[in-house]
């Protein structure tokens, strides 16, 4: 797939005061590419999608998304930091799921889906409450969409906070361990979730997670991070049987060490309801 | 008397500097008040909260509602109750002794729940470690539960402190001379009310900022995990 | 004089001071949110108005200010009522404590909030008023229940402005009867009994706000 990066990172730094998180950081993600990011903890895994969803600012470098700057903007042949207008376009094209969902918990499921369309979007109210029904039937939580998300479990907030991201219909959707905040027993209906978005459509998603079973399914490509670079990527075949870096290696069975009962990828659907 | 030395009111500035020295003799009263009147709240409410805490409820509830009733009418009130009420039964205070008692009271209902919250909140396996060494109770509070609660409670003290100086004010009601009322009378005789008024809001501004800055700073020097007694 | 008779004048002080009580309260929580908001905005010069309204009311004495309003206001060109002098004094001084406890609740609300609503592209006010403050209310409610009933206590200065709230009428038959006790016990019964209502309606109020912010769950 040698077409143009539908993401790509530049010799990106990111510090946190003198704590460099990421160095010369080179990376790119292609259109309807489905990576998977590992890694041990604090390696800077969050960092790169919060840097996509522009929640964290870069110190150098440069970020594009279907090329075009997302840090910068060019004025006057000159490169500046960019205009709150020029993020607001630009985080149109992303979409991030959270490791503790964030749903509103003021808003029913419902309108937690609608509101960014309708208002942000400014598509019409009943175009906006139809896409939402037919997310909600993807995610299966048609049922409960009257619903508050005090009253949901873990494993339905995060399908329908996975609903509510692609409302916006993103060009590329992130998600940060979208299952480790969550009892065992409802991690497979989302994973389940999250597989049909990688068979039925064309999106492009990156995803942070540490299920090998989702990564050997659904992953194009899986990178290994360690202290804020790509110390080893390939197919999920390659890195998971036939790891070359020791690293790799050692993290993979502390993994299977820690999880093993989570990893098994047969699932059945609505396990948690 | 104290406002017999003559203003200067050829200019707006000579007129505030000439009445400073008076405005700095009410707040001398202002702080005294102050100090007496947390003093008094401090020691009223530690009764208040132990019988408060009793397991009896026959006196408990009663304190309950008691601080209560007093945290929940105002000041000012209390303040005319005691400065009337007190000298029909023959006890006759001045005016600033009499505002000084009514801060103590209102406040002591306060104190008496900060008490309470900073020994609550020490741990039950605390009290139950110190019983199952056996040590006397007196020595469990002289020991462990007083030195732990301090740090708890004197960060809200403080700010009860500087609430307290707030409401001195209250006290020129009953014709104490702290600084507020002094700034009124020179009002009244000069007809100018605009000097002295905003001078005293800038005296009780640098008043309340002095007392947060050193309430934060005993709040900072407190060890969290407690201070020994001996 | 009669205990009826006393009750009925004392009762027609009552109704100046809940009526003081209500409406600095209401604008109370107004400046509680304009100026609570306001030290949060982007722009400078809002923060700094905000910020010093707050210093100034807070770090001085309420009866200063209502003096001030009172007596001082007037040399600038501007006479005040003594029903307009204390419901000013009362509302700007309880709306400063009032905007740091919305500012803190704002502050408190987690920042998974305010990040999927940046994710979603929501503009900064929509954010606030969508998803910050409906979640931060509940928060603001019982120390919200404290300073209403501290407002309630504060208005019984008015009374030192020559206002005829429930303290003045008090002063004012003390003064002709000398039947001390029974006004005063009286007078602070029927504080208590209005702060005990103030309390109640604070607490229905958080109650409703809790179930309309979506945190009783079942789960
Ligand atoms: N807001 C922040 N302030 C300061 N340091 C931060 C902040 N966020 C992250 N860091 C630091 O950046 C580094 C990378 O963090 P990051 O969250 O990206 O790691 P991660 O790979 O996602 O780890 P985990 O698996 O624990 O989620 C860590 O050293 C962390 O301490
Ligand atoms: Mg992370």
């Amino acid at each position: 797939m040698k077409q143009k990066p539908i993401a790509r990172f530049e010799k990106v730094l990111k510090k946190f005061g003198d704590n460099v998180v990421l160095n010369e950081f080179d990376f790119e993600v292609y259109p309807g590419e489905k990576v998977v990011l590992m890694g041990p903890s604090g390696s800077g895994k969050t960092t790169v999608l919060r840097i996509l969803m522009t929640l964290e600012d870069i110190q150098d470098g440069v970020v594009y998304i279907e090329e075009e700057l997302l840090w910068h903007e060019q004025k006057h042949g000159k490169r500046v930091a960019a205009s709150n207008a020029h993020l607001r376009k630009m985080r149109k094209k992303v979409g991030m799921v959270f490791q503790l969902f964030n749903l509103f918990p003021n808003m029913s499921v419902l309108r937690n889906i609608t509101e960014a369309p309708i208002h942000v979007l400014k598509i019409p109210r009943k175009e906006a409450i139809k896409r939402a029904e037919d997310l909600l039937e993807m995610v299966g939580m048609t049922a409960q969409k009257n619903m508050h998300p005090a009253q949901l479990s873990g494993g339905q907030q995060q399908r329908v906070a996975i609903a509510r991201a692609l409302a916006m219909r993103p060009k590329i959707i992130l998600f940060d361990e979208p299952t480790s905040a969550l009892d065992p027993e409802m991690v497979g209906s989302v994973l389940d979730v999250m597989r049909k978005l990688a068979d039925e459509h064309d999106l492009t998603m990156l995803v942070v997670t540490h299920e090998m079973g989702f990564a050997q399914d659904v992953a194009d490509r899986v990178c290994m991070f360690d202290h804020g670079r790509i110390i080893e990527a390939g197919t999920p075949q390659e890195i998971f049987t036939t790891p070359k870096e020791e690293r790799t290696r050692q993290f993979l069975n502390s993994v299977i060490n820690r999880e093993d009962t989570v990893t098994a990828p047969t699932v059945q659907p609505d396990r948690d309801k | 008397m104290l406002f017999n030395i003559p203003w200067n009111l050829s200019s707006n500035w000579t007129f505030a500097w000439s009445i400073l020295p008076i405005l700095l003799i009410g707040l001398e009263v202002t702080i005294k008040a102050t100090i007496f009147g947390f003093l008094l709240a401090l020691i009223l409410g530690l009764p208040l909260a132990l019988l408060r805490a009793v397991p009896f409820r026959i006196i408990s509830w009663p304190t309950a509602v008691l601080i209560e009733f007093i945290r929940d009418t105002p000041l000012l009130v209390q303040v005319y109750f005691v400065y009337y009420v007190l000298p029909d039964y023959g006890l006759i205070f001045s005016a600033f002794l009499t505002g000084t008692i009514a801060l103590g009271i209102q406040y002591s209902a306060y104190t008496a729940e900060v008490y309470r919250a900073g020994l609550e909140a020490i741990p039950q396996g605390q009290w139950e470690a110190a019983k199952a060494l056996s040590l006397q109770t007196r020595r469990i509070y002289r020991d462990i539960v007083i030195p732990q609660a301090i740090p708890r409670i004197v960060p809200a003290m403080g700010n009860y402190l500087i609430s307290i100086i707030k409401d001195t004010p209250i006290l020129s009601a009953v014709t104490v001379l702290e600084v507020l009322n002094v700034a009124k009378i020179i009002g009244d005789r000069t007809f100018r009310y605009l000097i002295p008024l905003s001078m005293v809001g800038g005296l009780f501004l640098i008043l309340t900022v002095i007392s947060s800055v050193l309430v934060r700073y005993i709040e900072r020097r407190l060890p969290k995990e407690g201070i020994p007694l001996k | 004089m009669t205990y009826t008779q006393m009750i009925l004048v004392l009762l027609n002080g009552f109704k100046v001071t809940v009526w003081v009580t209500l409406i600095s309260t209401v604008m109370g929580g107004i400046f509680s949110f304009a100026f609570g908001i306001g030290k949060m905005s982007r722009f400078w010069p809002v923060r700094i108005i905000s910020d010093g309204y707050i210093e100034i009311f807070r770090g001085t004495s309420l009866l200063v200010q209502l003096f001030w309003l009172f007596y001082a206001l007037p040399l600038l060109g501007v006479s005040l009522s003594p029903m307009s002098a204390g419901i000013w004094a009362l509302s700007l001084n309880i709306g400063a404590y009032g905007a740091e406890v919305v500012r803190g609740a704002i502050l408190a609300v987690d920042t998974g909030q305010y990040e999927a609503a940046k994710a979603l592209n929501f503009t900064p006010s929509r954010t606030l008023w969508k998803v910050l403050i409906p979640q931060a209310v509940v928060e603001m409610m019982p120390p919200f229940g404290n300073l209403v009933v501290q407002n309630m206590k504060d208005s019984a200065l008015v009374s030192l402005i020559t206002l005829s709230d429930l303290t003045f009428k008090a002063q004012t038959i003390r003064n002709e009867t000398l039947q001390t006790v029974p006004i005063y016990v009286i007078t602070l019964l029927l504080y208590f009994l209005l702060a005990l209502v103030l309390t109640g309606i604070m607490k229905w109020l958080e109650r409703i706000l809790t179930t309309a912010s979506g945190r009783e769950g079942v789960r």
